[in-house]
Formats: structure tokens, sequence, C-alpha cells
């Protein structure tokens, strides 16, 4: 966008912070929508969930606006900070939590090409930045001055900095098995039948999944691992001594990184926006990775981001109906549970997706090219190599044009059912020979 | 006993570590009312509790002391508040044993339907806040939504939800209406399946067992030893039902009716082939034991609900008149104590001749009950705190009179 | 075993330690001197035919000087008893003792009357002695920690008392 701005005469250094700034309240406004939205989302479904009916006045049927009241009600509340509170830092404190959530969303794919920066690394970055998130809890623990505030903040700490070890390691067998960190890339793959999804890559991906999921719902503090919180063990453990806009923003981000860690394992294990069947490909409308705006292509990633986000809020859910479901675990069990059975389980499948994939034994991908075929290749069963990041497309290019090799020009061609086995094995070669290349 | 420094047995660590003091109450969301425990923790560890109590002293014995007997009934349902109706029982009973007062055969029959019902309302409220402490919020809505049914029976019976006054020295201020029967009966029918759910949800649940089976564990000698009765007795594995084993003033209300004691026999509950079984690692006394003989009661609770309605419906008669307001008491006194929803409740009258006590006194079964804390409490963890606290069901109410 | 048959086996066992008895009264007391209380308490626990150990609970009774228009009627001494209810769960029994006591120790206003702690004994003695100890004043000798348990730390006087007097002002709250 920025490019664009330049072109039509701004001055770079405008044009950059400018678009800078769009992204950002785009961005703040997905967050702060979604909060809301989430917020009377949990409040509806705990109130089906325990034969009630949650709110049903403000803002006409559903009581749909009662986020926003109590949203301007804590605006208004009085701000106030326990006498022998670390000032600074606890008025740091919200931020931080905030901060660190939003700047998930950055790195966040909603459809092909729709994100604020387009990382190659996103899922590493994703992850990072969320495990941010836990010194703002950590921090408003420590400044709140208050024993129940510093329980619930060395809890966070405890149980947060050892899940992100299982978490990372879930999400490290995705990115194996497509051999990228890019979500983009990563969900790209798996467009085509929903066998192409990762989750039913094999059965090692299946369990990780699980694992993942698990870990997901302990790094953001969910029932039944909201220890830091636990409202009946430490009274409101870490935002004890909150109140108005400062403990709405801690709610702000703690329903963020749920959506985050929903899209992320819609992303790298539910197919991200490519729905179970292919419809907008069958239709041959949907955008081919770096094609340029087309209309029809905008209206299938409009959908294809619906399709994204309406997966997001089911595993949002999922993680809400656990929470009034399930008590609380107690802090020694959850560390238990992280050390003792995610971390080997999940080790395991990692070594055991990349033996079967190394293997070249049947996957999902298979099956999917399989049906494709019997369908008549107008499905996207895409071969893995066949979906590639930028820089690896364009460099593979380069190389096309220098050698006149018609092997290698192939691989950007139409998806040829037969070259499907040994385009996966492709993937290293041109690796390889970029390094040798740079060598 | 303090360690010095130059102890050998104490080893020097990297990181010196400090023992904090933490007030748990008198406003804690799980300390069920105004209790207040003092925590000494070493990080999550909790190496001593010290309750204080007292925050809800509302001076009931003194009251008693200027009022009549039975105007003193509208205080003893704000003892225990969640069982108004049993505290209302206990006290009659009382003034009756002193009187040498006999209600008739009818009255006591509703007693039996009264008291056994306010069971399952209090233990319901027992149940579903047990659920609160550790964290699970639905089964207390649940409980909550079956409670609400019983307060509209109450309700229709007496006219209030919470604070009764229905039992009265002499027998009851009124008869129930026509029809209340059949939507007791109803309702009985309704809530049997919904117990399973409850099983469902917190019983059988694997993260509540991990929660609760081993934790708190109250020996029978140390139960015995401070006094604790009811379902804190009883789930320590002592068999010990003042319905079965009280005075007879009191056991004659339940004479002939059919009914088990709920207490562990060789690892078996009574008629437990209905219920889930025990979890291996349940030990006897512990938290899981003392919610499971709650959730027990109230079946054996509806099945005496049933057996009372049918000898109500038998029975000739009306329900009598209670006594005079002002009824003049014989000099002398009275003991006797009640099983109450939460334990023996006792009351103790002394009289001095005139239609006033000279003492009322109220011998609360959580006070006994919650002085075994500091024992059991010894050495868990914070979260265990409210985990046992709310497995001793304790109602500030009642302890602080 | 009937009542004056367990009556003069304590009586063998502890002679003045025992000294009086009600079995008219609709709950039948046995009076236990102060000092031997203890003891007695102890023989009543571990008798293997006996068996009271349980606790059930502790009043006091204020026995206070009845107004003159009354006092006719009124046939006790001013004094204060102390009235231990127990319960033998293998029995399925119950007993009361009774210990009488001055008003005041020595008779002196304010000085409260001293009984022996059954803490040792029972357990569960240790709350309902703090109570009767915050509510009606009655030191308890040998208890681990005599503390005021319902009543305010700072509280004065022991309300139970007949002759307490509620406090005008406690802490800028007013009492009357």
């Amino acid at each position: 966008m920025a490019e664009y701005f330049v072109q039509s005469g701004w001055p770079v250094w405008l044009a950059y912070p400018l678009v800078a700034l769009i992204h950002c309240a785009l961005l703040l406004q997905v967050v702060a929508v979604g909060a809301l939205l989430f917020i009377w989302m949990e409040r509806k479904i705990s109130g089906r969930i325990q034969d009630r009916l949650g709110p049903t006045r403000v803002g006409g049927k559903f009581g749909w606006l009662q986020t926003l009241a109590d949203g301007l009600k804590l605006i208004t509340k009085e701000d106030t900070m326990p006498g022998d509170a670390d000032g600074m830092l606890f008025r740091l404190a919200p931020y931080l939590s905030l901060v660190a959530s939003l700047s998930a969303y950055m790195a966040l794919p909603f459809a092909l090409g729709w994100s604020a920066i387009h990382l190659n690394v996103a899922a590493f970055f994703i992850l990072a930045v969320l495990g941010m998130e836990v010194f703002g809890v950590i921090l408003a623990g420590y400044a709140s001055g208050s024993k129940w505030s510093l329980f619930g903040g060395m809890r966070e700490a405890a149980q947060v900095v050892s899940y992100e070890v299982p978490l990372g390691l879930c999400v490290a067998v995705p990115v194996f098995v497509t051999g990228t960190m890019d979500l983009h890339t990563i969900a790209e793959m798996q467009a085509g039948l929903f066998t192409n999804w990762l989750i039913f890559h094999d059965p090692f991906t299946f369990i990780t999944f699980w694992v993942f999921f698990t870990c997901a719902m302990a790094s953001v503090n969910r029932a039944p691992f909201d220890l830091a919180e636990a409202e009946s063990e430490l009274v409101a453990g870490f935002h004890t001594e909150y109140s108005g806009l400062r403990w709405s923003l801690f709610f702000m981000a703690e329903y963020g990184s749920m959506f985050v860690v929903s899209a992320l394992a819609v992303l790298l294990f539910f197919g991200g926006w490519n729905g179970p069947i292919p419809v907008m490909h069958l239709l041959g409308i949907a955008y081919e990775p770096g094609e340029a705006f087309r209309l029809t292509g905008y209206i299938a990633n409009l959908l294809g981001m619906t399709n994204f986000i309406i997966k997001c809020v089911i595993g949002v859910t999922v993680m809400m109906w656990v929470r009034w479901t399930l008590p609380r675990l107690r802090i020694d069990q959850v560390m238990t549970m992280c050390l003792k059975y995610c971390i080997p389980i999940v080790s395991f499948t990692f070594i055991a997706a990349m033996l079967w994939t190394q293997a070249g034994w049947v996957t999902g991908l298979d099956v999917g090219a399989a049906v494709s075929q019997f369908a008549g290749d107008r499905l996207p069963a895409r071969p893995l190599a066949t979906v590639r990041e930028g820089w690896l497309v364009e460099a593979a290019a380069l190389e096309a044009m220098e050698s006149t090799d018609p092997e290698e020009t192939d691989e950007q061609g139409e998806p040829d059912p037969e070259e499907t086995e040994v385009s996966h094995n492709d993937v290293p070669a041109v690796l390889d020979e970029r390094h040798a290349a740079e060598t | 006993m303090a360690t010095q420094v130059n102890d050998p047995r104490v080893v020097e660590f990297d990181v010196r570590t400090d023992e904090m003091l933490v007030n748990m109450g008198p406003q804690h969301p799980s300390t069920h009312g105004v209790l207040r425990l003092v925590l000494r923790t070493d990080g999550e560890i909790v190496s001593e509790v010290v309750p204080h109590i007292g925050y809800l002293h509302r001076c009931a014995e003194k009251i008693g002391e200027n009022l009549t007997p039975r105007q003193w009934i509208p205080y003893t349902d704000r003892m225990d508040y969640l069982a108004g109706m049993n505290m209302n029982l206990g006290w009659a009973l009382t003034v009756e044993k002193l009187l040498n007062h006999t209600v008739t055969e009818k009255a006591r029959h509703l007693r039996v339907i009264i008291g056994e019902m306010g069971r399952i309302a209090s233990h319901l409220v027992g149940m579903g806040a047990y659920g609160l402490d550790l964290g699970t919020f639905s089964p207390f809505l649940y409980a909550f939504r079956e409670r609400e049914k019983i307060l509209d029976l109450f309700e229709e019976a007496c006219g209030a939800r919470l604070t009764y006054s229905y039992i009265t020295v002499g027998g009851l201020t009124a008869d129930v209406p026509a029809g209340w029967l059949e939507k007791c009966e109803a309702f009985l029918e309704q809530l049997e399946p919904i117990i399973q759910e409850y099983h469902t949800l917190l019983t059988t649940n694997a993260i509540f067992i991990k929660r609760t089976a081993g934790i708190g564990v109250l020996s029978p000698e140390m139960a015995i030893d401070y006094g604790c009765t009811g379902p804190v007795l009883r789930g320590s594995g002592v068999d010990q039902d003042l319905r079965r084993d009280g005075e007879e003033i009191y056991t004659e209300m339940y004479d002939g009716y059919a009914f088990e004691v709920i207490v562990e026999k060789e690892g078996h509950y009574p008629k437990d082939h209905d219920y889930p079984p025990v979890p291996e690692e349940a030990v006897l006394g512990d938290c899981w034991h003392r919610f499971y003989v709650r959730m027990l009661e109230v079946v054996q609770a509806i099945d005496l609900v049933r057996q009372a309605m049918d000898r109500y419906r038998s029975s000739a008669g009306d329900i009598g008149e209670p006594v005079k307001l002002t009824q003049k008491l014989p000099a002398g006194e009275a003991y006797l104590e009640t099983e109450s929803p939460r334990g023996q409740m006792g009351f103790y009258i002394v009289s001095d001749g005139s239609s006033i006590p000279w003492r009322a006194r109220a011998r609360s079964s959580c006070f006994c009950n919650l002085s075994v804390i500091h024992e059991i409490c010894r050495g868990c963890l914070i979260a265990d705190v409210p985990a046992v606290v709310g497995s001793l069901d304790i109602v500030m109410g009642e302890i602080d009179r | 075993m009937s009542g004056q048959d367990f009556v003069e086996r304590l009586k063998k066992r502890f002679g003045e330690g025992i000294q009086g008895v009600n079995l008219e009264a609709i709950d039948p007391w046995i009076e236990v001197a102060p000092d031997s209380l203890v003891e007695v308490s102890r023989y009543l626990r571990d008798e293997a035919d006996l068996r009271f150990n349980m606790l059930n609970c502790i009043s006091a009774v204020d026995y206070f000087e009845p107004d003159p228009k009354k006092a006719a009627k009124v046939k006790w001494e001013p004094h204060l008893e102390v009235v231990y209810h127990l319960w033998s769960l293998p029995n399925k029994s119950s007993l009361v003792l009774k210990v009488m006591l001055p008003r005041w120790k020595d008779g002196q206003e304010g000085e409260l009357p001293e009984v022996p702690s059954v803490a040792s004994v029972w357990s569960g003695a240790d709350w309902h002695e703090r109570e009767v100890y915050d509510l009606s004043g009655v030191q308890f000798t040998g208890h681990p920690f005599l503390w005021r348990i319902l009543c305010p730390e700072d509280w004065e006087g022991h309300p139970l008392r007949k002759d307490y007097e509620m406090p005008l002002e406690y802490h800028g709250i007013r009492g009357k």
C-alpha cells in the first residue's frame, strides 16, 4: 500500500507511517471489536450452558451491545491504584499485555495475501510475541503491591513459561511437514479438500493438534488453566487491584490472544481460509499466490476470510465451552501436565510426523490428490512443492531463467499428479541449489 | 520451634526465601461468608492456617435471653440461613423437650417432609458452592435451579423463601396448602434423574477427583476429637447419624422409616451400585468423601420425603396448634441435638420458670467442623484451602451466631 | 448401667471430686469439682465401657442475683455454671457434667472464675472454651490460646453475663 501512496506523489516519510497507522487502526478495531463480540459471546454461551439467558436488553434483541455498555461503564470508572503499588510498572502492565496480544495480529493472515505484514517467519513471530503477554501479567502481579496479585503473577510466570515449550514444539510439527514458517504458505498448502488439512496429514499431526489446543489454552490462561486469576483462590489473581479501563485492557488482551491462538490452530491444522470443499477453486475465481487484483478473486478472498473467522470463532467457542464445564486444575497438576505429558507426547509426535513425511507414507494430501484425480483434476490438490514462499518462487523463477532445463520450469506449471511424489523431495533440492548458488 | 542459623539441618540455598502471611478473607470469594483465614505460606505451600471468626456475630444467644422461645424462632433460621427449617426444628424440639410436649402425628410427618426438603436444599448449595470453590461455575447454577424449586414449595407452604420460621414450638405455623404434596412429588420425580448430571459434572470428573481425592484428610479419631459431626464425620467413616442414634424425642420422628446411615463400610456406601464408584485415589476422610456423602444424602432425603408423604397422607387428625407465644416454661434445662444438614445442631435452654428462657444456647455444628481446619490444611497448597473449606460446607451465620 | 450405679462408681473412683448429682432432671447431670474436672474427663473418655469421646458443647450459665421483686421465687444462690455435654459414640449415649463456680474469683468483681481447661482431653474444647471465656467470662487455666473468639480482641466485658452493660461507644460506633 505504501508503494501506492509513494507512486501517487506522497513523500516517503509520510507514506510509510500513514500506512502503518492505517494498519494499526484496522487491527485495533479487529481486536477491540473482536473482544467486544467475544465477551458478549462468552456471556451468551455461558448463559446457555448454565440454563440462563445471558444479556437480553442492551442493543435490542440479544443484548449484543451489552459489552459496549459495560465498556463505557468501565471507562467512566475511577482508576484506582493501591498505595503500595509501583506506579509506573502498575500502569505499564496492561498496555504491555495488550500490545503483545495486538502485535500478534500484525503477522496474522486473514486470507491469501491479507495480512498487515507478510512475514516469512509469521508462525515464529506470533509465538514469540504472544509469549510477551506474560510480562504484562507478571508485571501486574509484581507491581500491584498485593500478595494475591503476586501469587497470580508467579503462577503465570511458572505456567506460561513452561507451556511455551510444548506449544513451540507443537507449532514445529506443521512447520516441518510444510517446510515453511510462512503462515500464508502453510495455509495455501492446505487448499483443496479437507483431507489436505494438516490435522489429517497423518496420525501424529492429529495428536499434535490436541496437544496444541491444550497448551494454547494454558498459555492464554483459559480455564481449566486460569490459575493466574483463579477467582476462588486468589480473589482475582494478577488483576485484583485493577479497575476501570486498565482492567478492561487485560480482558481485551485475553480475548485477543484467545483469537490469535485459535487462528494459529486454524492456520496450522485446519487449512486456514480454505474451506472443506474448495468451492472457489472449483469455480476458478480464487487468487493464485502472487496474482494481481481481480474482483472475483477479491470476493473469493472475502469469503475465505469469513471462512477463516468462522473457524477461529469455533475454536474460541470450544475454549469457552471447556471453561464453563471443567473445574480448575491446581498449579502442581498444571505443571505436571505440561512437563510430564505434553512435552513427551509432542516430542514423540514431532519425530514421528517427520519420519512419516520423510518415509513418504500415505498422507492426507495423497488422499486429496487421489480424490482430485478421480474428480478430473479440478480440485486444487496442490502438491506441497508447488506452493512456495515468495522468495523461493522468485529464486526458482530466476534459476529457471538461467537454466533452460525443462524439468525445472515444469515445477511452476500445472500440478501434475504423476509428479506429486517427486516434487515432495524437491523442496530441499531447491533450497540446496540456492545455498549452493549463494556460496 | 525455631531453627537456628548454625543448625546443621539448615541448608543454605542460593535464593533466600521468606514466609509470607496472607489474609484469606474476610472478603474473599471462597470463604463462604466472612471467614478470615490467616495463611502462613512458603510459596504456594501453606504451613499454617489460623481461622478468625466472629465477623457475623449477631448476639443471637443474648437476644434469646430476652425473648420467649417462639419469638426466638426467627433468630434460629438466621443462624444457618441455608437450612432454616432444620434450625427451627432443632430449637422447637428442644423447647418441646423442656415442656414435655408432643406434637400430633401429622405434624411429625410434615416436619420430616419439611426437614428433609431443607436438607436437599442445603446440600444442593453445598454441592454447587463446592464446584465454585474448585473453579467450575455451571454446577452452582444447576444446583440453584433445583433449589429454587424447593424454595418455591417452601414459599407456598409458609410464605418465606429463606428465613421460614415455619416449624415452631408445638408443631408448625400452618398446614401445607392443598395440592402441595403433589407438587412436591412432581419435584422429586424431576430431581432424581438430575442428580446423575451432578455426578457427571463433579463426582466423576477427572479434574474434580484430582482436586479433591486425598486432599484434607481428616482421620476418624481427629474428627471425633474435635467434635466434628454430620457429613464431615460420616465422610471420615464414623457411623453416626442422630436420626437413628439421637434422643428419643428426635428419633421418634423417624420411627419406622427405612433409611441407612450414609457411611462407608468396607469400601462401599449403602446401595452404591446406583452411584459412581469410589475412585482409587480417594482416601477415607478426604474432601471427595465428604462431598460424596452429601450427594448420597440428597438421594436418601428424597426417599425419606416420599416415605413421609405417604405417612402424612394416611395419618388422621390435623397438625395441631403451636404453643402459646408466651407459654410459661417449667424451671429446668434441656439440651437436644438434631441432625441438621451441616452436622449436629444443638440447642440448650435453661429456664427459671418464666416464659422467657434464662439462657438460650446454640451449639453450632460448623463451629466444631471449622475448628479442625488448622489440622487438615497444614502443608497443603493454597489452591487446596478453598477445596478444604468448601468440603466442610460451613455457614458463617451459624458459626458466629 | 443405671444412673445410680454409674454415680456410685464415679464417687468411688473420685470421692470428693463428684460433688453432686441430679438424676431427676430432664438431662441428668453430675456436678464435678473444678480441681478434678480434667481427671474425671479423661476417665470418662478413656474407660473402655464409657468412651465419652466426643465433647458436644460447653456452655456457661450465669445465675445472677435476681432483682428483689423476684428474689422470693428464685431458688438459687448467685453462681456460674459451666455445663459440659458429652457424647459417647460407641454407646450412643450422652452425659452432662457441671462445674459450679462463683461469679467472680474470690468475690472480687472483675476477677474471672477459674476452671481447668479440658482442651487436652478433647481438642474440640479449644474453641468452645474460647467462646465461653469470650461471652461468659470464665478463665480456663491451662488453655493453649485463651483469646476472644467471637467478639473483637479489644472488646470489654463478657456479654452473656447478666450484669453486662452494653458499651456506649466502641471505636466511634454508638452502642446504644
